[in-house]
Order: C-alpha cells, then sequence, then structure tokens
C-alpha cells in the first residue's frame, strides 16, 4: 500500500504525459502547435517530462498571422532554442497571397478565421497526422464536449456528432488516410490551474502576461484593446495610457487587454481569484459574435 | 487539495443539467459574462436558466435536451472537481458508459414525482457495471411534491432494492431541488426534516479514489525513450504511466506476454530518479538487462497474479449502428497494447430493466452483453473488478477505426499467471 498522495495538479500532470506519450506511441508525424502562449508554453513543460532525456517527438509548428505580439514571438524563438527542438513557423500572410483570399476587413481584422486555412495546408505539407494543442474545456461550451484525441477529417471538419466515445483513458487514435486527429492533453485544466502549474513548476512566460504600460484603444464595450498598426482607427476613437496586462494571446487585434498590475504570477494568480469574468470573454472579441461561434469555427477545421 | 470525478446521470427532464448549472452558480463558478450570455435567452421561468451552462452545442440549445457528454470544472476550498454531464436519453446510452468510465461518484437523478424509473435502473447499472463506487441519490424537484418526507422515504426504499440487487457499495440519499438550490450547497429550511449533508457537503467529503491504494502494482511501456545521443549513448527508458500500486527500485519484474525477468534499475520522475512511484504517475523505468520490450508491453513485480491470456470473457457496452454479431473481427485496444481479435461468441445480454440475463444472437446499438473474445497474441489483463485500469479495453474497427465498444474483462480463459523463471519448465 501506497503512502504517496497526489494533488490535483499532479493528477492533471500525469494525465497530460500520459496522453503526449500516446501521441508518440500511435502516430507516425505528430506536431505540436506552439503559440508561445500560456497554454502551449505548459505543453512544451509536459513534453519535457514525457520524453526527456530524448528528444521531443515532433516538431514545434506555430500558424503565425502576421499580428501577433513581437514580444511573444521573440520568446517563442528563444525558448525553442533553448528546448533545441525544431520550430516550423507558417504565416497566413503566405496563405493569403498563395489562395488569393480577401484581407478580413473592418476597423478590427483579425486574422483569427484564417489560420485555419493555414493550418490546414501546413498540416498537408508535412502530412502531420496529429495535432497536439493547448485548447481547455473550460474554455468554452463546444470546447467541453470535444474529446481528448479529436478525429477530423480532411477539411479538419470535427462533427460533433460523430464523435468517438472516449472511454477511460483508452485513447483511439486510429484513422484513415486523409484524417487527422487534434489532440488536447490539458483538456481537463481550467485558467486557474494552468497558472497554479506555471507557478509550481516556474514557468517562465512572454512579458505581456504581467503588467505593463500601454498605449490602448477603447472599445465601446469598454475593453483595452493594444494600439497597434493593424487598427484601423476613427479620428474619434479614444486613446489611453494604462497599465495592462493580456490573459491570452492570440491575434493582437481582436486579444484584449486587462488592467492590471500584476507583477508576479502570484499576483496573477490573486487576480483571477477575484476576477468576475471568463478568461475568453475577458479579451476575445470574437467569440461573442453568436452563441455557437466556437461550435462552427470547429466544424470549419478550427482548433 | 485532491480531485474528484462525478457523473451526473438521470432521465430526461429531471433537471440534471438545472443541477449542475446550480453546482456552479452556487459555488461561484460562473463568470458575469457567461452569466450575461444567458440572461440574454429567453426562459420559461422568467429566471436565468442554470441549465444552459451545460448544454454546448446548436442542436442541444434547439431541442433543449443533452446529446453528448460535457465536462464542467469547479473548485470549492475542499476540492476540485471534475463533473461529467452524461445525457438521459436511451439512445446516448453510449455516451452514458463514456461519461462512467472515467467517473468515481455517480449522482443518479430522480424525479420526487416520478419516483424510481426505468432510466434510474438503467443508469444504476451502467454506473455499477463501470466499477463506480459512490452513488448519490437525488430526489429532486421536492419542492413539486411540497417537500413531503414520505415521497422522499418510498423512493429511498424503491431505490433500496436496486441497490440491493446491483450490490451497490454506498449509496446516500439526498432530498434536493436544484431549480431553488435547497441542499444543495446550503442546508435547506424547506427541507428540515432531513438531517444529513448537503450534496455539496456529501462531495466534497467522500473519499476520492487512489488507484495507488490497489496493491497490485501495474504498469505499460508507452513508449521507449532511446535518445542516442553523446550524453546518453546507451539510455533506454521505458516511458509510461503506473496504472496501479507502486513501484520501487530494485524490484524483480516481469515483462509481459514474453516472460522474460529483469530488476528495475532506477524509476525516473521529470529525469529525477526516485527510490519508489506509484499511481498514477507518469514514470520512465529502466532495467538492469538489456531485454527486447516494446509498446504495450507490461513491466510487473515478479509474483503478480496477472494473467496472460489469449482468450477472455467480457462484458461490453456494444456502441456502433451495425450490430455484432459472433465471427466479426476487430482490434482490441488494452490501453497501449491492440491485437487483432475475433468475437467468438455472444453469450447474453443483459435486461436492463429486470438486470437479468437472456440468450441472444447479436448485440445491437448500446446492448449489454457478455461474450467471448480470442485474440491473435495475447493480453496481459486483470479482471475487471480486480484491477478497473488494467482489466478495461475498448473494440476498434480495424478499417474505419471507429470505437465500436468498451469492454470490461471478466475471465480470462486458456490463460497463465506468470511464475519466477525458477519454477518453469
Amino acid at each position: 500500500m501506497s503512502t504517496l498522495h497526489f494533488d490535483y495538479l499532479d493528477r492533471l500532470e500525469a494525465e497530460a504525459i500520459h496522453i503526449l506519450r500516446e501521441v508518440a506511441g500511435q502516430f507516425e508525424r505528430p506536431a505540436l502547435l506552439f503559440s508561445g502562449g500560456k497554454d502551449s508554453i505548459v505543453l512544451t513543460r509536459l513534453a519535457e517530462k514525457a520524453f526527456r532525456p530524448g528528444r521531443f517527438p515532433f516538431p514545434l509548428v506555430h500558424v503565425d498571422t502576421g499580428h501577433n505580439f513581437p514580444e511573444v514571438l521573440q520568446f517563442r524563438d528563444a525558448l525553442a532554442a533553448e528546448l533545441g527542438e525544431k520550430l516550423i513557423v507558417r504565416s497566413v500572410e503566405d496563405t493569403i497571397k498563395r489562395q488569393r483570399l480577401r484581407e478580413p476587413g473592418g476597423k478590427f481584422p483579425s486574422r483569427n478565421p484564417l489560420q485555419t486555412y493555414t493550418l490546414l495546408e501546413t498540416i498537408e505539407e508535412f502530412q502531420f497526422d496529429a495535432c497536439i494543442g493547448g485548447a481547455r474545456r473550460d474554455e468554452e461550451k463546444a470546447r467541453a464536449k470535444e474529446r481528448i484525441f479529436s478525429v477530423r477529417d480532411e477539411f479538419g471538419q470535427w462533427d460533433p456528432k460523430r464523435q468517438r466515445p472516449e472511454l477511460w483513458n483508452v485513447y483511439n487514435g486510429r484513422i484513415q488516410r486523409g484524417e487527422n486527429v487534434r489532440v488536447f492533453p490539458i483538456s481537463n485544466w481550467t485558467e486557474l490551474d494552468v497558472w497554479r502549474y506555471i507557478q509550481r513548476e516556474n514557468i517562465a512566460l512572454p512579458s505581456i502576461y504581467f503588467g505593463h504600460p500601454r498605449t490602448c484603444v477603447v472599445l465601446p464595450s469598454g475593453q483595452l484593446l493594444g494600439l497597434n498598426e493593424h487598427l484601423r482607427l476613427d479620428a474619434t476613437d479614444e486613446i489611453v495610457e494604462r497599465q495592462v496586462r493580456f490573459r491570452t494571446v492570440g491575434d493582437s487585434t481582436c486579444t484584449a487587454a486587462v488592467e492590471s498590475d500584476a507583477a508576479t504570477i502570484d499576483d496573477i494568480i490573486a487576480d483571477l481569484l477575484s476576477a468576475k469574468v471568463s478568461e475568453r470573454g475577458a479579451t476575445r472579441l470574437d467569440d461573442n459574435i453568436s452563441e455557437a461561434g466556437m461550435e462552427d469555427r470547429k466544424r470549419n477545421g478550427y482548433f | 487539495m485532491d480531485l474528484l470525478r462525478f457523473i451526473t446521470c438521470g432521465s430526461v427532464d429531471d433537471g440534471k443539467s438545472t443541477l449542475i448549472g446550480r453546482l456552479l452558480y452556487d459555488s461561484d463558478s460562473v463568470s458575469l459574462d457567461v452569466l450575461a450570455a444567458l440572461e440574454n435567452r429567453p426562459t420559461v421561468h422568467g429566471t436565468v436558466d442554470l441549465a444552459l451552462l451545460t448544454d454546448g452545442l446548436r442542436a442541444e440549445r434547439e431541442q433543449g435536451i443533452t446529446i453528448d457528454v460535457a465536462y464542467k470544472y469547479f473548485t470549492t476550498p475542499r476540492r476540485k472537481f471534475i463533473i461529467t454531464d452524461a445525457p438521459g436519453h436511451v439512445q446516448y446510452t453510449r455516451n452514458m458508459v463514456t461519461g462512467a468510465s472515467t467517473a468515481d461518484l455517480a449522482i443518479v437523478l430522480v424525479d420526487a414525482r416520478q419516483g424510481v424509473v426505468e432510466q434510474t435502473r438503467r443508469h444504476s447499472l451502467i454506473a455499477s457495471l463501470v466499477g463506480i463506487r459512490h452513488f448519490v441519490l437525488a430526489v429532486n424537484k421536492m419542492d413539486l411534491v411540497g417537500n413531503e418526507q414520505s415521497v422522499f422515504d418510498q423512493i429511498v426504499a424503491d431505490y433500496a432494492a436496486v441497490a440491493d440487487q446491483l450490490k451497490l457499495p454506498t449509496v446516500t440519499a439526498i432530498p434536493i431541488s436544484a431549480l431553488l438550490g435547497d441542499n444543495i450547497v446550503g442546508r435547506s429550511k424547506n427541507l428540515s426534516w432531513y438531517q444529513g449533508p448537503s450534496l455539496l457537503e456529501h462531495l466534497e467529503s467522500v473519499p476520492a479514489f487512489e488507484e495507488a491504494s490497489i496493491a497490485e502494482p501495474r504498469f505499460q511501456v508507452q513508449f521507449v525513450i532511446r535518445p542516442q545521443t553523446e550524453d546518453y549513448p546507451d539510455y533506454r527508458g521505458y516511458a509510461g504511466r503506473i496504472q496501479s500500486g507502486e513501484y520501487r527500485r530494485g524490484d524483480r519484474v516481469h515483462i509481459l506476454p514474453s516472460g522474460q525477468e529483469s530488476v528495475i534499475e532506477a524509476i525516473e520522475v521529470n529525469q529525477q530518479e526516485v527510490e519508489s512511484a506509484a499511481a498514477p504517475q507518469a514514470v520512465v523505468l529502466r532495467l538492469t538487462d538489456d531485454v527486447d520490450i516494446s509498446r504495450g508491453d507490461s513491466i510487473v513485480p515478479v509474483g503478480s497474479q496477472i494473467h496472460v491470456a489469449k482468450e477472455v470473457e467480457a462484458t461490453i457496452c456494444w456502441m456502433d449502428e451495425r450490430p455484432l454479431w459472433p465471427g466479426r473481427k476487430l482490434l482490441v485496444q488494452h490501453h497501449s497494447a491492440v491485437v487483432k481479435a475475433v468475437v467468438s461468441a455472444i453469450t447474453y445480454k443483459v435486461n436492463v430493466r429486470t438486470f437479468g440475463r437472456a440468450a441472444t444472437e447479436s448485440a445491437q446499438l448500446n446492448d449489454i452483453v457478455g461474450i467471448r473474445l480470442k485474440t491473435a497474441s495475447p493480453l496481459v489483463v486483470d479482471s475487471y473488478q480486480h484491477n478497473r485500469a488494467t482489466g478495461a479495453f475498448i473494440l476498434v474497427d480495424e478499417l474505419s477505426g471507429d470505437t465500436l465498444a468498451a469492454g470490461m474483462v471478466d475471465a480470462m480463459q486458456n490463460s497463465f499467471v506468470p511464475e519466477p523463471l525458477g519454477f518453469t519448465i
């Protein structure tokens, strides 16, 4: 009888490592989708725990919207170099040119919807059969229903009615030619769990996660958007200087900042415990479009 | 802080989604923007419809029902909880099995006006089949029966017969109103005759499952780590998750199904060598001998009562639209081991109303049947009753890759228990 005791973070960690190793064991050409955001950074730490002293059995792949925060891109490159792992970057810009796509219009021209095109091109280019991502079920209602091993057809489409039953911790990644699997090792983690893990493991993050002064545009909703060259502002828009941090690091044209003085992980966790607005609600402009926003995008091949 | 996974099961309109919404709402786990989105939606009662917190797919919102398993999370100062919300409809039995397979506790929801119905029996059967130990009989909508104790007592007595038939280990009955929040987080004045814990108090205090407390150590290799670098020219580490029990450095072990013997030279957790490790830890084992080991092999201490079997009897829940007939060839996925197999016989079908067994020729979608399974190469298994980790498997269609069934090993045929080399002929 064991005297060892494991808390919930130990259990979530063990589950995620188990999932990563199943990917390595079941697929020939997996990839880890890496954005430089906190969730994908946590995935690289879990991959170290799963595969060291060996190398990762997959490259890191970043779909660069061209609207990323420069701090995040620097961090991405530095981390890949420090890990000594292969980083593949494919850009939405190139996809737009190659497929002659229309650039998103409007005031806040988010390239988030276009990421799917680049992702599917990249999957085809490298013949990836599994893509590991840092999505979590607590982020959104449609995500709450997706499996950990999620089979997609050759258009990357998710069919919620045809999901495979996922039993115990037996993960079935058997697919037919042309299909691929999206794998979500931290499905069962919440935003708070991720931060507590970052705290426990002392994981370094891009600076924009911490409170810093930034020039922002005030949106009609009251949300703050960091000023950048991609926004198409009107003369009447209110520009302010604020102490802010980001809770997620997506496309900078649709990722809002929150006012915060948080300088350390401890501060952020304290912030979170008192925060009353969900991560996506606080920071993503594109999910609020319709109640089925995420479900629709997933059906179309989005993560 | 530990972790408890539980499933909620009940018929349509028993108020399952409302109950989950209530737990999230009252434990302060719903953020303001999510509530605001709900408040924008028209409701029948004129109040926020908490059920909408869990219904994530468009078809679910349109039809007002739950189709697929949804996972929800909340934390109290005492525990982190993972809620599996499984649909109530008969046609979604496979989703209920899916949800129940990872749960430590089942909340069986009963409408106080309806009492124990066929669905209650079916859900209890499935939950007990997959080995859930803790049951909560939540008698909901007590407000609609005037909060009458006699109604509650009658339902508890009716359910006792079900629990008895299924030999459920522990059942705790709680009268609640999910809609009003009675006995969910705090105890309700409306039900002052009830002296027991509120639902949340009970969920916080029930012992969480510890895989390590199952005595026999089990480990299956997921991936072989061979860096072949200057620093690690000869390193061979067997990466996997301890499925049950505890491993110690120096343990004499069998590699199965081959039967080779070796000794654990080192146990690594995150590249640190440790003296011992236990389930559910993800570890790397290194052995003293250079033996042939690959993904799917088991490494267990010499003297383990595990079976190496080429034929098993199992209970399965059939999950495919096309029925199963004897003679069907398919794949068995036993965690990281995948072997070809044939269903040589379907021995019985479980009647989900009476729990009795009857002969059957085939298994239809959602049927629970007994089968005999012959495998092309041996499985290293325990009975599910003995070990929930190593007694579980899924059946997979070789061509489409679809998951066809959830399986639980009942007995091993044509098998042997490995003995130390010195004793074999």
